[in-house]
Protein backbone atom coordinates (compact mmCIF):
# COMPACT_ATOMS: atom_id res chain seq x y z
CA UNK A 1 0.00 0.00 0.00
CA UNK A 2 0.97 3.37 -0.77
CA UNK A 3 1.89 5.59 2.49
CA UNK A 4 1.73 8.88 3.55
CA UNK A 5 4.97 10.58 3.57
CA UNK A 6 6.54 12.68 6.23
CA UNK A 7 9.08 15.21 4.64
CA UNK A 8 11.40 16.79 7.37
CA UNK A 9 12.37 20.27 5.81
CA UNK A 10 15.82 22.41 6.56
CA UNK A 11 15.37 25.82 5.53
CA UNK A 12 18.87 26.78 5.07
CA UNK A 13 20.29 30.61 5.21
CA UNK A 14 24.47 31.44 4.84
CA UNK A 15 24.93 27.73 5.10
CA UNK A 16 22.78 27.35 8.32
CA UNK A 17 19.51 25.72 9.03
CA UNK A 18 16.95 28.48 10.15
CA UNK A 19 13.34 28.66 11.16
CA UNK A 20 11.55 31.37 10.55
CA UNK A 21 7.68 32.50 11.97
CA UNK A 22 4.99 33.45 8.97
CA UNK A 23 8.58 33.88 7.02
CA UNK A 24 10.37 36.46 9.38
CA UNK A 25 12.36 36.31 12.88
CA UNK A 26 14.50 33.72 12.09
CA UNK A 27 16.56 31.38 14.87
CA UNK A 28 19.55 29.13 14.04
CA UNK A 29 18.70 25.42 13.87
CA UNK A 30 21.84 23.88 12.98
CA UNK A 31 24.00 22.52 10.53
CA UNK A 32 21.98 21.08 6.96
CA UNK A 33 24.23 17.50 6.54
CA UNK A 34 24.42 16.77 10.03
CA UNK A 35 20.20 17.72 10.13
CA UNK A 36 19.45 15.76 6.93
CA UNK A 37 21.04 12.97 7.82
CA UNK A 38 19.65 12.76 11.40
CA UNK A 39 16.40 13.59 10.20
CA UNK A 40 16.74 10.17 7.53
CA UNK A 41 17.97 8.08 10.73
CA UNK A 42 14.79 9.06 12.27
CA UNK A 43 12.55 7.95 9.80
CA UNK A 44 11.95 11.48 7.50
CA UNK A 45 10.44 9.42 4.36
CA UNK A 46 12.41 12.37 2.67
CA UNK A 47 14.46 15.76 2.85
CA UNK A 48 14.22 19.05 1.51
CA UNK A 49 16.73 21.54 1.78
CA UNK A 50 15.46 24.90 0.82
CA UNK A 51 17.68 28.09 0.51
CA UNK A 52 15.30 30.74 1.34
CA UNK A 53 17.92 33.75 0.49
CA UNK A 54 18.59 32.52 -3.06
CA UNK A 55 16.03 34.16 -4.59
CA UNK A 56 15.68 37.85 -3.24
CA UNK A 57 19.65 38.33 -2.63
CA UNK A 58 20.37 36.35 -6.00
CA UNK A 59 22.62 34.26 -4.93
CA UNK A 60 23.33 30.45 -6.56
CA UNK A 61 21.97 27.44 -5.04
CA UNK A 62 24.37 26.21 -2.31
CA UNK A 63 26.31 23.58 -3.73
CA UNK A 64 28.66 22.66 -1.42
CA UNK A 65 25.79 22.31 1.27
CA UNK A 66 23.91 19.64 -0.74
CA UNK A 67 26.67 18.03 -1.96
CA UNK A 68 27.68 17.62 2.23
CA UNK A 69 24.40 16.84 2.87
CA UNK A 70 23.64 14.44 0.07
CA UNK A 71 26.84 12.56 0.61
CA UNK A 72 25.67 8.98 2.31
CA UNK A 73 22.05 10.03 2.04
CA UNK A 74 19.64 7.28 0.93
CA UNK A 75 16.43 8.66 1.00
CA UNK A 76 14.80 11.06 -1.94
CA UNK A 77 16.84 14.53 -1.11
CA UNK A 78 15.10 17.94 -2.86
CA UNK A 79 16.76 21.04 -3.47
CA UNK A 80 15.20 24.36 -3.88
CA UNK A 81 15.70 27.85 -3.88
CA UNK A 82 17.88 29.96 -6.92
CA UNK A 83 16.79 27.73 -9.29
CA UNK A 84 16.13 29.61 -12.52
CA UNK A 85 17.21 27.61 -15.06
CA UNK A 86 18.11 23.86 -16.80
CA UNK A 87 21.74 24.69 -15.96
CA UNK A 88 20.86 25.82 -12.37
CA UNK A 89 19.35 22.53 -12.25
CA UNK A 90 21.90 20.32 -13.32
CA UNK A 91 24.11 21.74 -10.80
CA UNK A 92 21.74 20.47 -7.97
CA UNK A 93 21.51 17.60 -9.76
CA UNK A 94 24.85 17.20 -9.73
CA UNK A 95 25.63 17.93 -6.23
CA UNK A 96 23.36 14.64 -5.72
CA UNK A 97 19.70 16.36 -5.22
CA UNK A 98 16.86 14.08 -6.41
CA UNK A 99 14.63 16.84 -7.00
CA UNK A 100 14.09 20.35 -7.63
CA UNK A 101 12.21 22.56 -6.32
CA UNK A 102 11.13 25.83 -8.56
CA UNK A 103 9.15 28.61 -6.97
CA UNK A 104 9.38 32.16 -7.67
CA UNK A 105 11.51 31.33 -11.22
CA UNK A 106 8.23 29.46 -12.61
CA UNK A 107 6.21 31.75 -12.10
CA UNK A 108 8.39 34.22 -13.84
CA UNK A 109 9.31 31.74 -16.73
CA UNK A 110 6.70 28.81 -16.56
CA UNK A 111 8.63 27.16 -19.33
CA UNK A 112 11.14 26.33 -17.22
CA UNK A 113 9.43 23.39 -15.62
CA UNK A 114 9.47 21.60 -18.75
CA UNK A 115 13.17 22.41 -19.49
CA UNK A 116 13.88 21.39 -16.27
CA UNK A 117 11.95 17.92 -16.83
CA UNK A 118 12.67 17.45 -20.16
CA UNK A 119 16.28 16.25 -18.97
CA UNK A 120 15.44 15.16 -15.82
CA UNK A 121 11.64 13.67 -15.94
CA UNK A 122 8.73 15.52 -14.62
CA UNK A 123 9.16 13.06 -11.37
CA UNK A 124 12.46 15.42 -10.59
CA UNK A 125 10.48 18.78 -10.82
CA UNK A 126 8.62 19.94 -7.90
CA UNK A 127 6.57 23.27 -8.39
CA UNK A 128 6.11 25.10 -4.76
CA UNK A 129 3.80 27.42 -4.12
CA UNK A 130 3.85 29.96 -1.20
CA UNK A 131 -0.17 30.72 -0.73
CA UNK A 132 -2.03 33.09 1.12
CA UNK A 133 -5.53 33.39 1.84
CA UNK A 134 -7.63 35.92 0.60
CA UNK A 135 -8.94 37.09 3.43
CA UNK A 136 -11.40 39.68 1.77
CA UNK A 137 -12.83 37.11 -0.57
CA UNK A 138 -16.11 35.49 0.52
CA UNK A 139 -14.33 32.47 -0.57
CA UNK A 140 -10.61 32.76 1.16
CA UNK A 141 -9.15 29.19 0.30
CA UNK A 142 -10.69 29.22 -3.03
CA UNK A 143 -9.30 32.45 -4.20
CA UNK A 144 -5.74 32.09 -1.82
CA UNK A 145 -3.00 34.00 -3.73
CA UNK A 146 0.40 32.90 -4.86
CA UNK A 147 3.19 34.83 -3.50
CA UNK A 148 6.50 34.80 -4.83
CA UNK A 149 10.43 36.03 -3.64
CA UNK A 150 9.96 34.30 -0.16
CA UNK A 151 6.49 34.87 0.60
CA UNK A 152 7.33 38.82 0.02
CA UNK A 153 5.58 39.60 -3.92
CA UNK A 154 1.96 38.96 -4.30
CA UNK A 155 1.68 37.58 -8.20
CA UNK A 156 -2.35 38.56 -8.40
CA UNK A 157 -2.73 34.41 -9.69
CA UNK A 158 -4.95 32.46 -8.40
CA UNK A 159 -2.97 29.44 -6.28
CA UNK A 160 -5.88 26.80 -8.05
CA UNK A 161 -5.05 28.05 -11.51
CA UNK A 162 -1.28 28.23 -11.27
CA UNK A 163 -1.29 24.55 -9.51
CA UNK A 164 -3.27 23.31 -12.73
CA UNK A 165 -0.90 25.18 -14.89
CA UNK A 166 2.23 23.96 -13.55
CA UNK A 167 1.09 20.28 -13.34
CA UNK A 168 0.29 20.83 -17.05
CA UNK A 169 3.09 21.96 -17.73
CA UNK A 170 4.97 18.56 -16.23
CA UNK A 171 5.64 19.17 -13.05
CA UNK A 172 5.83 15.92 -11.02
CA UNK A 173 4.78 17.30 -7.61
CA UNK A 174 3.39 20.65 -5.95
CA UNK A 175 5.01 21.61 -2.99
CA UNK A 176 2.26 23.70 -1.22
CA UNK A 177 2.95 26.15 1.56
CA UNK A 178 0.59 27.98 3.69
CA UNK A 179 1.82 31.57 4.62
CA UNK A 180 -0.72 32.23 6.86
CA UNK A 181 -0.51 28.36 8.81
CA UNK A 182 3.59 28.66 8.05
CA UNK A 183 5.50 28.81 11.50
CA UNK A 184 2.67 28.77 13.80
CA UNK A 185 2.58 25.17 14.79
CA UNK A 186 -1.08 25.78 14.89
CA UNK A 187 -2.34 23.27 12.17
CA UNK A 188 -2.26 22.77 8.45
CA UNK A 189 -4.20 24.39 5.97
CA UNK A 190 -6.65 21.47 5.09
CA UNK A 191 -9.21 23.26 3.21
CA UNK A 192 -6.27 25.10 1.20
CA UNK A 193 -4.55 21.96 0.38
CA UNK A 194 -7.72 19.79 -0.34
CA UNK A 195 -8.94 22.35 -2.84
CA UNK A 196 -5.23 21.69 -4.61
CA UNK A 197 -5.09 18.25 -4.34
CA UNK A 198 -8.75 17.45 -6.16
CA UNK A 199 -7.55 20.16 -8.67
CA UNK A 200 -4.31 18.33 -9.81
CA UNK A 201 -3.52 14.37 -10.58
CA UNK A 202 0.09 14.84 -9.37
CA UNK A 203 1.29 14.51 -5.38
CA UNK A 204 0.50 17.32 -3.30
CA UNK A 205 2.89 17.85 -0.42
CA UNK A 206 1.17 20.01 2.51
CA UNK A 207 3.58 22.37 4.20
CA UNK A 208 2.70 25.06 6.59
CA UNK A 209 1.49 24.80 10.20
CA UNK A 210 2.63 21.13 11.59
CA UNK A 211 2.49 21.81 15.45
CA UNK A 212 1.49 17.90 16.55
CA UNK A 213 0.54 14.30 15.21
CA UNK A 214 -3.17 15.25 15.21
CA UNK A 215 -2.20 18.14 12.55
CA UNK A 216 -0.78 15.18 9.80
CA UNK A 217 -3.64 13.27 10.51
CA UNK A 218 -6.13 16.09 9.65
CA UNK A 219 -4.07 17.31 6.67
CA UNK A 220 -3.92 13.00 5.42
CA UNK A 221 -7.56 12.66 5.65
CA UNK A 222 -9.08 16.21 5.50
CA UNK A 223 -6.62 17.83 3.54
CA UNK A 224 -6.25 14.51 0.69
CA UNK A 225 -2.35 15.59 0.82
CA UNK A 226 -0.12 12.91 -0.41
CA UNK A 227 2.96 14.21 1.78
CA UNK A 228 3.06 16.52 4.58
CA UNK A 229 6.73 18.81 5.07
CA UNK A 230 7.56 20.09 8.61
CA UNK A 231 10.55 21.83 9.89
CA UNK A 232 10.72 23.42 13.01
CA UNK A 233 8.54 20.47 14.71
CA UNK A 234 12.03 18.26 13.90
CA UNK A 235 14.67 20.67 14.52
CA UNK A 236 13.78 21.42 18.19
CA UNK A 237 13.74 18.36 19.25
CA UNK A 238 9.92 18.59 20.16
CA UNK A 239 10.09 15.19 18.59
CA UNK A 240 11.87 12.78 15.98
CA UNK A 241 10.05 11.47 12.98
CA UNK A 242 10.15 8.30 14.38
CA UNK A 243 7.82 8.94 17.41
CA UNK A 244 5.86 11.66 15.34
CA UNK A 245 5.39 8.77 12.93
CA UNK A 246 4.26 6.14 15.54
CA UNK A 247 2.10 8.52 16.77
CA UNK A 248 0.24 9.56 13.28
CA UNK A 249 0.33 5.84 12.21
CA UNK A 250 -1.77 5.67 15.13
CA UNK A 251 -4.23 7.49 14.30
CA UNK A 252 -5.14 5.19 10.95
CA UNK A 253 -2.58 6.81 8.70
CA UNK A 254 -1.05 4.62 6.17
CA UNK A 255 3.25 5.49 6.74
CA UNK A 256 6.28 3.48 6.50
CA UNK A 257 6.76 1.27 9.70
CA UNK A 258 8.80 0.18 11.35
CA UNK A 259 11.98 2.85 9.80
CA UNK B 1 34.21 -3.34 -12.46
CA UNK B 2 30.88 -2.18 -11.90
CA UNK B 3 29.62 -0.57 -15.20
CA UNK B 4 26.95 2.07 -14.59
CA UNK B 5 25.53 2.97 -17.86
CA UNK B 6 25.26 6.56 -18.52
CA UNK B 7 22.27 7.41 -21.52
CA UNK B 8 21.52 10.75 -20.18
CA UNK B 9 18.67 9.84 -18.80
CA UNK B 10 17.82 11.80 -15.13
CA UNK B 11 21.33 11.76 -12.99
CA UNK B 12 23.20 8.87 -11.92
CA UNK B 13 24.78 10.66 -8.90
CA UNK B 14 22.78 8.79 -6.63
CA UNK B 15 23.19 4.91 -8.08
CA UNK B 16 26.89 5.65 -8.03
CA UNK B 17 27.01 7.03 -4.38
CA UNK B 18 25.03 4.36 -3.13
CA UNK B 19 27.32 1.60 -5.38
CA UNK B 20 30.19 3.50 -3.42
CA UNK B 21 28.94 3.46 -0.34
CA UNK B 22 28.08 -0.44 -0.27
CA UNK B 23 32.27 -0.69 -1.05
CA UNK B 24 32.57 -1.40 -4.62
CA UNK B 25 35.89 -0.39 -5.68
CA UNK B 26 35.98 0.20 -9.12
CA UNK B 27 32.90 1.99 -10.52
CA UNK B 28 32.64 3.34 -14.24
CA UNK B 29 30.10 5.48 -15.41
CA UNK B 30 30.03 5.01 -19.24
CA UNK B 31 28.84 5.05 -22.68
CA UNK B 32 31.36 2.49 -23.91
CA UNK B 33 30.19 -1.14 -25.45
CA UNK B 34 33.61 -2.19 -24.63
CA UNK B 35 33.30 -1.28 -20.82
CA UNK B 36 30.13 -3.57 -21.05
CA UNK B 37 31.86 -6.40 -22.22
CA UNK B 38 34.65 -6.00 -19.73
CA UNK B 39 32.39 -5.31 -16.78
CA UNK B 40 31.62 -7.73 -13.89
CA UNK B 41 28.35 -6.56 -13.49
CA UNK B 42 26.01 -3.52 -15.42
CA UNK B 43 23.65 -1.34 -13.93
CA UNK B 44 21.18 0.66 -15.96
CA UNK B 45 19.64 3.36 -14.15
CA UNK B 46 17.25 6.18 -15.43
CA UNK B 47 14.31 8.19 -14.38
CA UNK B 48 12.22 9.81 -17.20
CA UNK B 49 11.02 9.04 -21.00
CA UNK B 50 11.17 5.62 -22.13
CA UNK B 51 12.29 7.17 -25.64
CA UNK B 52 15.13 8.40 -24.01
CA UNK B 53 16.65 4.37 -24.02
CA UNK B 54 16.71 5.12 -28.08
CA UNK B 55 20.36 6.41 -26.86
CA UNK B 56 21.83 3.12 -26.36
CA UNK B 57 20.76 1.69 -29.66
CA UNK B 58 22.39 4.72 -30.75
CA UNK B 59 25.77 4.08 -28.69
CA UNK B 60 26.03 0.88 -29.85
CA UNK B 61 25.08 -0.23 -26.60
CA UNK B 62 22.16 -2.44 -26.87
CA UNK B 63 24.16 -5.40 -29.15
CA UNK B 64 26.70 -5.03 -26.30
CA UNK B 65 24.32 -5.57 -23.48
CA UNK B 66 23.12 -8.55 -25.20
CA UNK B 67 26.29 -9.98 -25.50
CA UNK B 68 27.23 -9.48 -21.74
CA UNK B 69 23.83 -10.86 -20.39
CA UNK B 70 24.64 -13.87 -22.87
CA UNK B 71 27.87 -14.10 -21.26
CA UNK B 72 25.90 -14.27 -17.74
CA UNK B 73 27.25 -10.66 -16.34
CA UNK B 74 24.41 -10.01 -13.63
CA UNK B 75 22.50 -6.92 -15.24
CA UNK B 76 20.02 -4.85 -13.30
CA UNK B 77 17.71 -1.85 -14.54
CA UNK B 78 16.50 0.33 -12.64
CA UNK B 79 12.92 2.21 -13.39
CA UNK B 80 13.19 2.71 -16.94
CA UNK B 81 16.19 0.69 -16.52
CA UNK B 82 13.74 -2.22 -15.66
CA UNK B 83 11.16 -1.00 -18.34
CA UNK B 84 13.49 -0.98 -21.19
CA UNK B 85 13.98 -4.80 -20.47
CA UNK B 86 10.43 -5.37 -21.90
CA UNK B 87 9.36 -5.37 -25.27
CA UNK B 88 8.40 -1.66 -25.12
CA UNK B 89 6.21 0.85 -23.62
CA UNK B 90 2.99 3.10 -24.33
CA UNK B 91 5.14 5.54 -23.31
CA UNK B 92 7.10 6.02 -26.40
CA UNK B 93 5.09 3.46 -28.84
CA UNK B 94 7.84 3.89 -31.41
CA UNK B 95 10.58 2.82 -29.15
CA UNK B 96 11.97 -0.66 -28.99
CA UNK B 97 13.06 -2.25 -25.15
CA UNK B 98 15.53 -5.40 -25.30
CA UNK B 99 12.33 -8.12 -25.30
CA UNK B 100 14.16 -9.56 -22.64
CA UNK B 101 10.96 -10.02 -20.99
CA UNK B 102 7.42 -10.12 -22.21
CA UNK B 103 4.83 -7.55 -22.15
CA UNK B 104 4.57 -3.83 -22.79
CA UNK B 105 4.67 -1.80 -19.81
CA UNK B 106 1.57 0.67 -19.38
CA UNK B 107 0.40 3.64 -17.67
CA UNK B 108 -1.23 3.99 -14.86
CA UNK B 109 -4.92 3.70 -14.93
CA UNK B 110 -6.80 7.72 -14.06
CA UNK B 111 -9.00 5.35 -12.33
CA UNK B 112 -10.42 2.15 -11.18
CA UNK B 113 -13.47 1.38 -9.55
CA UNK B 114 -14.68 4.92 -10.34
CA UNK B 115 -11.27 6.10 -7.65
CA UNK B 116 -9.30 8.63 -9.04
CA UNK B 117 -5.48 7.05 -9.30
CA UNK B 118 -3.35 10.13 -9.00
CA UNK B 119 -0.07 9.54 -11.36
CA UNK B 120 2.71 9.45 -10.95
CA UNK B 121 3.05 7.00 -8.56
CA UNK B 122 5.44 8.81 -5.89
CA UNK B 123 6.23 7.35 -2.49
CA UNK B 124 7.25 4.56 -0.36
CA UNK B 125 4.71 1.53 -1.32
CA UNK B 126 5.39 -2.17 -0.03
CA UNK B 127 6.77 -5.39 -1.45
CA UNK B 128 4.68 -7.96 -1.46
CA UNK B 129 4.88 -11.67 -2.80
CA UNK B 130 8.54 -12.05 -2.63
CA UNK B 131 9.35 -15.05 -4.65
CA UNK B 132 11.21 -17.34 -2.48
CA UNK B 133 14.62 -17.76 -3.98
CA UNK B 134 15.12 -14.50 -5.70
CA UNK B 135 19.01 -13.55 -5.27
CA UNK B 136 17.89 -9.94 -6.02
CA UNK B 137 15.62 -9.87 -2.95
CA UNK B 138 17.46 -11.86 -0.29
CA UNK B 139 16.95 -11.17 3.10
CA UNK B 140 13.86 -8.83 1.64
CA UNK B 141 10.93 -9.79 3.70
CA UNK B 142 7.79 -9.65 1.71
CA UNK B 143 6.08 -6.25 3.79
CA UNK B 144 9.09 -3.68 2.86
CA UNK B 145 8.78 0.00 1.81
CA UNK B 146 10.85 1.17 -1.14
CA UNK B 147 10.44 4.67 -2.77
CA UNK B 148 8.43 4.42 -6.16
CA UNK B 149 8.42 7.45 -8.73
CA UNK B 150 6.91 6.80 -12.43
CA UNK B 151 3.92 6.23 -14.23
CA UNK B 152 4.51 3.40 -16.56
CA UNK B 153 4.94 0.02 -14.88
CA UNK B 154 5.53 -3.40 -16.09
CA UNK B 155 2.66 -6.31 -16.35
CA UNK B 156 2.97 -9.26 -13.93
CA UNK B 157 4.49 -12.28 -15.25
CA UNK B 158 6.47 -15.62 -14.10
CA UNK B 159 9.47 -13.56 -14.18
CA UNK B 160 8.13 -11.26 -11.88
CA UNK B 161 10.39 -11.64 -8.30
CA UNK B 162 7.88 -9.19 -5.83
CA UNK B 163 4.57 -7.22 -6.93
CA UNK B 164 3.90 -3.75 -5.71
CA UNK B 165 -0.09 -2.89 -5.69
CA UNK B 166 -0.84 0.57 -7.00
CA UNK B 167 -4.26 0.89 -8.48
CA UNK B 168 -3.34 -2.82 -8.99
CA UNK B 169 -0.68 -5.12 -9.12
CA UNK B 170 2.57 -4.65 -11.05
CA UNK B 171 5.78 -5.96 -11.26
CA UNK B 172 8.18 -4.34 -9.00
CA UNK B 173 11.33 -6.56 -9.12
CA UNK B 174 11.35 -9.34 -12.19
CA UNK B 175 14.82 -11.70 -12.04
CA UNK B 176 15.67 -14.43 -14.72
CA UNK B 177 18.88 -15.77 -14.06
CA UNK B 178 21.87 -12.90 -14.28
CA UNK B 179 19.01 -10.45 -15.58
CA UNK B 180 17.16 -8.28 -13.03
CA UNK B 181 15.09 -5.14 -13.00
CA UNK B 182 13.42 -2.88 -10.21
CA UNK B 183 10.85 -0.77 -10.57
CA UNK B 184 11.76 1.50 -7.47
CA UNK B 185 14.36 3.18 -6.79
CA UNK B 186 16.86 1.20 -4.65
CA UNK B 187 19.37 4.17 -3.86
CA UNK B 188 16.78 5.94 -2.39
CA UNK B 189 15.02 3.21 -0.44
CA UNK B 190 17.11 3.63 2.70
CA UNK B 191 18.20 0.94 4.16
CA UNK B 192 15.75 -2.30 1.95
CA UNK B 193 17.49 -0.47 -1.16
CA UNK B 194 21.09 -0.99 0.15
CA UNK B 195 19.96 -4.18 0.90
CA UNK B 196 18.70 -5.18 -3.18
CA UNK B 197 21.59 -3.21 -4.47
CA UNK B 198 24.50 -5.59 -1.74
CA UNK B 199 22.60 -8.13 -2.96
CA UNK B 200 23.23 -7.15 -6.63
CA UNK B 201 26.85 -5.91 -5.84
CA UNK B 202 27.84 -9.32 -4.45
CA UNK B 203 26.18 -11.85 -6.98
Amino acid sequence: MLTKRIIACMDVHNGRVVKGIQFVDIVDAGDPAELAHRHARAGADEIVLLDITATHEGRATILETVKRAAAELFVPFTVGGGVRSAEDARAVFDAGADKVSINSAAIARPELIAEIGSSFGAQAVIVAIDARRAPNSSNPAGRAEVFVSGGRKPTGRRVLDWAVEAEQRGAGEILLTSMDCDGTRAGFDCELTRLVSQAVQIPVIASGGAGSAAHFAEVFFHGQADAALAASIFHFGITDSRALKAEIAAAGVPLRLPC
Amino acid sequence: MIAIIDYQAGNLTSVVKAVRFLGAQSVVVTQSPQDLLQAGKILLPGVGHFRSTELLNTLGLTAAIRQAIAAGIPFLGICVGLQWLYQGSTEATETHGLGHFAGRCERFPATLAGERVKSPHVGWNSLESIRPGSRLLCGVPSGSYVYYTHSWRAPLSPDTAAETVYAEAFTAAVERGNVMGVQFHPEKSADVGLQVLKNFLTL
